[in-house]
């Protein structure tokens, strides 16, 4: 089963840069993602066995992040249907921002890219080993390159080279951290293999300067990739400038696996006597993400932005609540599931106000409700969503990190991540309000840039659904985020039985309750 | 012995890697970086030689000594640029910094006692040096394609590191951040293409459109 998760959107991946046809392309790109939830569906049933001498098996953690992926994956499948209807000519279009002429890239290595990108992120969630974890977070960086710079222009050019360089300097500090790992692993003559099982098992043994060294070159490494302030630097230019469904995928599944890494050495660290080190870390790393990201929410004129500082604020509160130990790791669990849903949800909306408005600028997008209520309507819930609102999960998880910090009489953390919260719906309460209500303005988009006025002859071909001001949105760019929205009440409303066991026996093994 | 020397050339690769401004004397260094380590690799491990080592002492030269510099120096082909942009600090200001760099690797070497010593004690601070100067050269360089050899000379660094301390490591994983570092160079070579055919450089420095 674990073979069928890796060998699938692999398969189905190098397939897609051979297809010609694009219908069949895109339904290939749907059917895999159904395939892949339909088997981590079945590994729910019956958990599978470890393969290839344990390198990669599913346990608890790795189910839960594993879940994440596919349904974050399904949704963004299904929406890219839509998307690459439109957006998938390789024609050349106008630059909504500058008014530059530019091409979109081939949709074979779009298509591919996502199902590779799919491929790297399911090994990411299923590895035991050290090793195996860092090459596929790696490859996930080469695989997700070419989707951040499918517009070519010169805006998302620069947003990729700034997330390739980051982000392998971040890879290059990690593998420095995994072979500071196997020094700890071997300082008593024979070396430990440098799976997670055996190091636990034997984490008496591991030399403990060593293992700081490598949990802090670990978590360095990681988490650039997790988008940690003050290494988050390539995070919102990357968020903003790929299509949408790519920064729903970048914001709700990528940057979970990134912190997958950071949770394993910290599960050793714990286990080897670290474990106050390495939550005083977690802290401060958590604590200065959400104050940075805080800050550039509040002054954002930039939705797209605004949504990417926001992955920030929550990875922080992630690393937060692990830091904070206790039940803080089972809200920290929960809450990754509950932020990627809603992120991604948001993304997907963001995609459809972005293709109605041709502007990403958050004060010239008015009366979203009126001209497209599809949009609008969860344009508002995600609002609510992401900000913690009760009745959505997002508020049942950070309730928990919250009252952890309180439990523990950490009344500093406890009011630094109310203050976080609270000026943080303030900055997205006063941009998505006004974004969503308000009246119509159906003027010509294009005629905003007085540059655009004179020559209009290769008119993209999204352009004219939005130049006539009809909000003829396909039903599968509206769908996904829809359904994710639902999933994310419900889980708000109530938790099954079978996630509530998993997320307590994933918190269980990272030391929590 | 050898190993040593091997080490202490290639500390001044990294140092003369600071001092030069011709783009191809770069790619010439970084490509003897790689000879170095290939033949580090054999001489760390010369007592107890396996096929698996040969082949990746072998592998590592061929990446890291041909192709690699091969795929540069058509890019800086292409790209039609002979001289390297100046730096922020100067030719000569890099220098005294990456002097001033030595001895705080050598001291940060010092501390870091090594669980079963396999090469000497030099290993470490070198391994580091060369870290810390692919470290500089990418925060100092506006350049993308000098970005991209400093990423080489960090991974360098830490290929020094691993080689000649894990001793009983599976080899295949150091086999696959080889293909990682080939298919990195790869994908940042298309997209040094790409800026440098939208905007007739390749300076980082003017790709500043994107801030807050």
């Amino acid at each position: 089963m674990i073979a069928l998760l890796f060998w699938i959107p692999v398969l189905a991946g190098l397939l897609a840069f051979l297809i010609r046809s694009d219908r069949l392309r895109r339904g290939l790109l749907v059917a895999t993602a159904i395939g892949n939830s339909l088997v981590v569906g079945a590994a729910w049933i019956h958990r599978p066995h470890a393969i290839w001498s344990g390198w990669l098996a599913l346990d608890d953690v790795g189910l839960l992040f594993l879940t994440i992926t596919s349904v974050v994956f399904l949704a963004a499948a299904v929406y890219a249907v839509g998307y690459l209807a439109a957006e998938g000519h390789p024609d050349s279009r106008r630059d909504f921002k500058e008014g530059v002429l530019f091409s979109n890239g081939p949709e074979s290595i779009f298509t591919g890219g996502l199902l590779l990108f799919l491929a790297t992120m399911t090994v990411m969630s299923m590895s035991q080993n050290f090793g195996i974890f860092w090459v596929a977070l790696e490859a996930s960086t080469l695989a997700s390159a070419p989707l951040i710079y499918f517009h070519r222009h010169h805006r998302s050019l620069e947003a990729s080279w700034k997330y390739l360089m980051l982000c392998s300097v971040g890879i290059a500090v990690a593998l420095l951290g995994n072979f500071c790992l196997a020094l700890a692993a071997s300082a008593h003559g024979h070396g430990i293999s440098l799976e997670v099982a055996p190091l636990l098992a034997h984490a008496a043994a591991l030399d403990p300067r060593w293992l700081k060294a490598a949990f802090l070159f670990l978590l360095v490494g990681y988490g650039t990739k997790m988008g940690l302030a003050p290494l988050h630097t390539w995070l919102p230019d990357a968020h903003a400038e790929s299509p949408s469904l790519v920064s729903a995928l970048l914001s709700g599944a990528l940057l979970n696996c990134a912190f997958l890494g950071i949770l394993r050495i910290y599960q050793v660290c714990a286990a080897a006597g670290l474990g106050s080190f390495s939550q005083g870390l977690l802290t401060g790393f958590g604590l200065l993400s959400m104050a940075v990201a805080t800050i550039y929410i509040l002054n954002q004129s930039d939705y797209k932005r605004m949504l990417a500082y926001s992955s920030v604020e929550h990875m922080g509160l992630l690393a937060l609540g692990v830091g904070l130990g206790g039940a803080g790791v089972f809200g920290a669990l929960l809450h990754a599931l509950n932020h990627s849903l809603a992120k991604a949800m948001l993304f997907l909306v963001a995609g459809n106000i972005l293709s109605l408005y041709q502007t990403r600028t958050s004060a010239l997008v008015k009366g979203i409700l009126r001209r497209a209520p599809s949009v609008g309507i969860f344009w508002l819930v995600g609002l609510f969503a992401i900000t913690g609102f009760p009745p959505f999960g997002t508020f049942l998880s950070e309730f928990t990190i919250l009252k952890r910090a309180f439990d523990l009489k950490d009344f500093a953390i406890g009011t630094a991540i109310l203050v976080s919260l609270g000026l943080v719906f303030v900055g997205f309460a006063t941009s998505i309000l006004a974004m969503a209500q308000g009246p119509t303005d159906p003027g010509d988009p294009t005629a905003r840039s007085p540059e655009l006025s004179g020559e209009r002859a290769p008119v993209s071909a999204a352009a004219p659904t939005a130049i006539l001001g009809s909000p003829s949105i396909s039903w599968f760019t509206v769908m996904p985020p829809a359904v994710l929205g639902v999933v994310l009440l419900a889980l708000g409303l109530y938790l099954p039985a079978g996630l509530d066991h998993l997320l307590h026996a994933a918190a269980a093994s990272l030391g929590g309750s | 012995m050898v190993t040593q020397a091997l080490l202490i050339l290639l500390i001044l690769t990294c140092l003369s890697l600071l001092g030069s401004s011709r783009l191809s004397a770069y790619i010439r260094i970084v490509a003897l970086q790689g000879l170095l380590l290939g033949a580090l690799t054999l001489a760390v491990h010369a007592k107890s030689l396996s096929t698996d080592i040969v082949l990746l002492a072998l592998g590592s030269t061929i990446i890291k000594s041909l192709v690699v510099p091969r795929m540069l120096a058509r890019a800086i082909r292409e790209a039609d640029v002979r001289t390297a942009a100046r730096p922020f600090l100067g030719y000569g200001g890099s220098l005294v910094a990456g002097m001033l760099l030595l001895p705080v690797a050598l001291w940060l070497g010092w501390h870091l006692t090594l669980p079963h010593p396999v090469a000497g004690g030099l290993v470490v601070p070198v391994s580091l040096y060369a870290m810390f100067i692919g470290l500089f050269l990418i925060a100092g360089r506006q350049q993308a394609l000098t970005q991209i050899l400093g990423y080489l000379v960090l991974e360098n660094g830490i290929y020094a590191f691993g080689v000649a301390l894990l001793v009983d490591y599976p080899l295949w994983v150091e086999l696959a951040i080889l293909l990682d570092l080939l298919g990195a160079v790869l994908v940042m070579g298309v997209i040094l293409f790409d800026i440098n055919r939208d905007f007739d450089h390749i300076d980082t420095s003017r790709l500043s459109a994107l801030k807050d």
